[in-house]
């Protein structure tokens, strides 16, 4: 089962960068971030069947660093839309010069 | 008689996957933020039910506790808040802007599929099965635990660490100005 797993994971990887770049909405944006992490979280438990449990340890930290993320990453979007009214990302260009 | 090789459990495996992969197109591809929210949960459960079939299951039931349950909840509790929940208007780019996207996703999907030949290296490879026997007779949560509080307690600490950084930066960035400072909240 592992190259079904790996193959299920590179396509919901690939799924979640495209999504990436032709979204402009940033809250689904970042959902895309977390549907790529998750396809990497099937590598990492496809993996662990044959290398040992480090790799669904390892799943745990990348749920506490996505969940760390979201709510960064949330704040600042409402943050940006007190500001803006709107979070569509072709209006966020502060950084932009 | 591994269980894995049994007629049940491929095609449970290759029906969690597809409709994993079917809702996670259906998320992209919808317009209404609350639809592509219900979507991405509908693909972690998939995902959590092949985390079971990968002799995974305490990862599995944590994935929908605090994939599907948590942190999917902060994103509709923020689509509510922000009153984004209507959809009327596509938010997706323009046709180049989708044809260099589909372009890039085909590529990183070539890339992927080339390491499909990659076996795992046999000195540290374990049996498919033997996780599954271990579960047997230590139980589900334990062999997780017991790594995850000997070999990797520096990880898990600094982990806390980044929670508490975490939490302190969504309060920072999230409030008004002036408020918590002890003025008023108009006061710049």
């Amino acid at each position: 089962m592992l190259t079904e797993s790996l193959a299920i994971s590179a396509v919901l990887f690939t799924i979640g960068v495209v999504g990436v770049l032709i979204r402009r909405n940033a809250i689904i944006v970042f959902m895309c971030v977390e549907l790529m992490l998750n396809a990497v979280n099937l590598t990492f438990v496809a993996f662990s069947r044959h290398y040992g449990f480090a790799g669904q340890v390892f799943v745990i930290f990348v749920m506490t660093v996505a969940a760390a993320e979201a709510a960064v990453g949330l704040a600042i979007v409402i943050a940006n839309f007190r500001h803006r009214q709107t979070v569509d990302l072709q209006n966020i260009n502060l950084l932009r010069g | 008689m591994p269980q894995y090789t049994n007629f049940l459990y491929s095609f449970h495996f290759y029906l969690f996957g597809l409709i994993a992969i079917a809702s996670a197109l259906a998320f992209v591809t919808r317009k209404s933020p609350v639809a592509a929210a219900l979507w991405l949960v509908n693909t972690m459960f998939c995902l959590a039910a092949l985390f079971v079939l990968l002799d995974a299951p305490f990862v599995g039931i944590i994935q929908i506790l605090v994939y599907a349950g948590a942190i999917m909840v902060v994103f509709l509790f923020v689509i509510m808040l922000l009153n984004l929940g209507q959809g009327a208007v596509s938010d997706a780019r323009g046709w180049l802007a989708r044809l260099a996207a589909a372009g890039i996703g085909l590529a990183l999907l070539a890339q992927l599929a080339a390491t499909r030949h990659s076996e795992p290296v046999s000195a540290v490879a374990f049996a498919p099965d033997s996780l599954a026997i271990i579960q047997k007779s230590q139980g589900a949560v334990p062999p997780v635990a017991g790594p995850l509080f000997n070999q990797y307690l520096l990880a898990f600490e600094v982990t806390s660490v980044l929670l508490l950084v975490a939490i302190v930066g969504a309060v920072v960035i999230g409030r008004r100005r002036g408020e918590f400072l002890g003025g008023p909240r108009d006061a710049h």
